[in-house]
């Protein structure tokens, strides 16, 4: 029998070091034990995901010094930033035990309308545009959604008929309208071009990271003062100040990486666009899916879904809209994609681009089998997808080797992942 | 430390009711509380149930028995509102209703808990409890509020073994499991509990775990059917032993008239034994 397995009066006995998997705890040290505890049973967290990066970011600094230099690290955030955000749309469909193939040619139609109609000669309003782009690829998702949920057939089938179609469809506008530019569409609008390639000035860099440290700060430490009042146990208060302190400390870093001036010649500095975008993405989509009903309906779909079904769910709606979710963050991603690159062409390769997305959101520690992942694993395993190309062309290192080293390190993300489940069911 | 471990006699926290409000207006025990009379179910040419009378009564545990095939299920079901029955009445308390979809019997205050529980192994005890119902602050998921509810729910059931409302389901035994199954039962203010092999594949703690939390159901005025094919938990829990004979009501009388050789008899020829002062010891007996 499993150690949680305990009736009270021997619980109460035991001592302050044996706090079960699960169980809050006031103190610190018991806090530690009580993780230790659920990592043993297969509830790991994101620390040895952390682990591992801190580790790649070791190898790498070690084989070639450039690589933590405040312009390569500059660099990283930009490349990484198309990775995260696809992995954020790929969550979606991955919580509920589903996947989604077609996001990453979703994403280049999303980054070709806007393109093609932000281009001269008529540019619309870059807004307009955008939002043009976005509700296209939300549409896309709506009809792959409508077809998995109403007729009932694998999302595997209905995305890859997605990832060949889309790949059609993509080609089709860039051939069509951009055809005197031999498929590629530039891009003209400052605006769009900044997404990726504008910087924030220094001062509102730090004016930002400080409100949204402060926010976030106000929020866990607000949010454990009410489970106290209520009478509830919450984190311990040391756990909660280490924590702000660890984002503070992390953003102050970024803040001052990006601030340096990596400039060859002119002065040059300060934090891309992208950044503070990803992070709005990140928070929002969160707090959709731990703070809200339609997130927790995610998460019972993809842990049971008969249970769901007999709670009252409407499956079909949750499953659409998730769809739906999916192929909206795709298109930003697209159009941030678009953004870094400066134009959108026929050589997009949608297929490598969902691969990595789906990569990034299972090294970060999101379940393929559903029920198990947060947004932020899709921040994570696309840093790590971003700082293993970028380490790895620092190098010089061959094409055909990251691929196979790309690989690698998915298979030891997806050992872990299975590794714990088995961990998981043991205690049961 | 783990405040957060269930106390069994803690007193209810006052505050906003949570769903499990259970004990308001309910029936005095050993009141009528559902009348089945002359139900009939047939599937085809086979007929799966044949005029059935049965009354349950509030406050008691009514065991259903019966080999397979005798139409236990198929009588469940239709109580549940899954497969209406094709005639006969029914009375909750005292009044006729028609329940011909799952949604009637829980709007009626009628719980079914199945063998698959139907629990989220992915989200904690709180989260399973208030699926599907979840309470809202400013259009966000308040937390704090089914906590406490969730709470109140398994210390009103004296649920004390599980040492954290917030550990997942994945983590716990399968009485433990099966304690929060019945608590989400009971949460939206069931009158009548239907269990549905409760103790099937469960160790012998866990089973005395179940079986203690199916006598505080009955003890808390709440009226509950017990299907099970091990008949020394029937004669454990239950008041009243209902036998079903290949679809007909083979006898249903208090638990105390029925010893283990009767029962096996009537479960198997659908007749009271000639020999009903043989008594055999209770247990020993296991799936007749």
């Amino acid at each position: 029998m499993s150690k949680t397995v305990r009736p009270l009066e021997t619980a109460a006995a035991l001592d302050a070091g044996e706090v079960p998997a699960g169980a809050p705890a006031e103190t610190l040290g018991q806090y530690a034990h009580g993780w230790w505890t659920q990592v043993r049973s297969g509830q790991s967290g994101i620390l040895p995901v952390l682990g591992g990066l801190v580790l790649l970011v070791v190898i790498f600094q070690l084989l070639n010094s450039n690589f933590l230099t405040p312009a390569n690290l500059t660099n990283l955030m930009t490349q990484g930033a198309p990775y995260v955000i696809l992995g954020f749309a790929e969550v979606f469909v991955l919580l509920l035990g589903e996947i989604d193939l077609s996001i990453g040619y979703v994403a280049g139609i999303a980054a070709t309308v806007t393109l093609q109609l932000a281009a001269y000669p008529n540019p619309t309003p870059w807004w307009l545009a955008v939002l043009a782009g976005l509700a296209a690829a939300a549409a896309l998702g709506f009809v792959q959604g409508l077809l998995i949920t109403k007729l009932g057939l694998p999302s595997f089938v209905v995305t890859l008929a997605g990832l060949l179609g889309f790949e059609g469809v993509m080609l089709y506008l860039l051939n069509n309208n951009a055809a005197s530019s031999g498929g590629t569409v530039s891009i003209t609008n400052n605006i769009l071009s900044d997404i990726v390639n504008g910087n924030l000035s220094n001062i509102v860099g730090w004016v930002v990271m400080a409100a949204c440290v402060a926010l976030a700060g106000l929020f866990f430490w607000s949010r454990d003062q009410r489970r106290r009042r209520a009478g509830l146990s919450a984190t311990p208060a040391g756990l909660t100040l280490l924590k702000i302190v660890a984002m503070g400390v992390a953003g102050i870093v970024i803040v001052v990486i990006c601030n340096t001036d990596r400039g060859r010649g002119a002065p040059f500095s300060g934090v891309p666009w992208v950044v503070p975008i990803t992070l709005v993405i990140l928070v929002g989509w969160t707090f959709l899916l731990s703070r809200t009903r339609y997130g927790r309906y995610v998460y019972a779909i993809g842990g049971n879904a008969e249970a769901a079904r007999r709670a009252g769910i409407n499956l079909a709606r949750i499953r659409t809209s998730a769809f739906v979710l999916s192929g909206l963050t795709a298109g930003a991603a697209g159009i941030v994609y678009a953004s870094e690159l400066g134009s959108v062409s026929t050589s997009v390769d949608g297929g490598t681009l969902v691969l990595d997305a789906v990569a990034a959101a299972v090294i970060g520690g999101t379940s393929l089998f559903g029920g198990r992942g947060k947004m932020l694993h899709a921040l994570i395993g696309g840093v790590i997808i971003a700082a293993i190309a970028n380490g790895m062309g620092l190098l010089g290192v061959s094409a055909p080797a990251q691929y196979m080293i790309t690989a690698l390190v998915l298979l030891a993300a997806v050992v872990v992942d299975a590794l714990s489940r088995r961990g998981s069911t043991a205690t049961r | 430390m783990t405040t957060d471990a269930l106390p069994g006699a803690r007193p209810a926290p006052a505050g906003r009711a949570p769903a499990g409000a259970t004990g308001a207006g309910l029936l005095p025990a050993g009141a009528p509380l559902l009348e089945l009379r002359a139900i009939n179910k047939s599937f085809g040419s086979v007929r799966a149930l044949t005029d059935i009378d049965l009354v349950i009564t509030a406050g008691e545990v009514t065991a259903l028995v019966g080999d397979n095939g005798a139409g236990k299920s198929t009588l469940i079901k239709a109580i549940a509102g899954i497969s209406p029955p094709d005639s006969g009445e029914m009375l909750w308390r005292g009044k006729p209703v028609h329940v011909s979809h799952p949604k009637d019997a829980s709007a009626l205050g009628i719980a079914t808990v199945y063998q698959d529980l139907a629990l989220c192994d992915n989200l904690d005890i709180v989260q399973n409890l208030y699926l599907g119902r979840e309470r809202l602050h400013l259009r966000t998921l308040d937390e704090t509020t089914m906590e406490l509810g969730a709470k109140r729910a398994l210390a009103d059931l004296s649920v004390v073994t599980v040492r954290s409302i917030r550990q997942l389901v994945a983590s716990l035994s399968g009485g433990q499991r099966q304690a929060v199954a019945v608590a989400k039962a009971v949460m939206g203010n069931a009158e009548l509990v239907i269990l549905d092999e409760p103790t099937a594949a469960l160790g012998v703690s866990q089973t005395r775990q179940v079986l203690d939390l199916i006598k505080r159901l009955a003890d808390k005025g709440i009226a509950v059917i017990v299907i099970s094919h091990n008949l020394r938990d029937v004669f454990e829990v239950a008041n009243r032993i209902a036998v079903l004979y290949l679809g007909r009501l083979a006898g249903v009388a208090p638990a105390a008239e029925f010893d283990t050789q009767t029962a096996v008899e009537m479960i198997t020829t659908g007749t009271r034994g000639a020999r009903p002062d043989t008594k055999v010891a209770a247990d020993g007996e296991k799936d007749a």
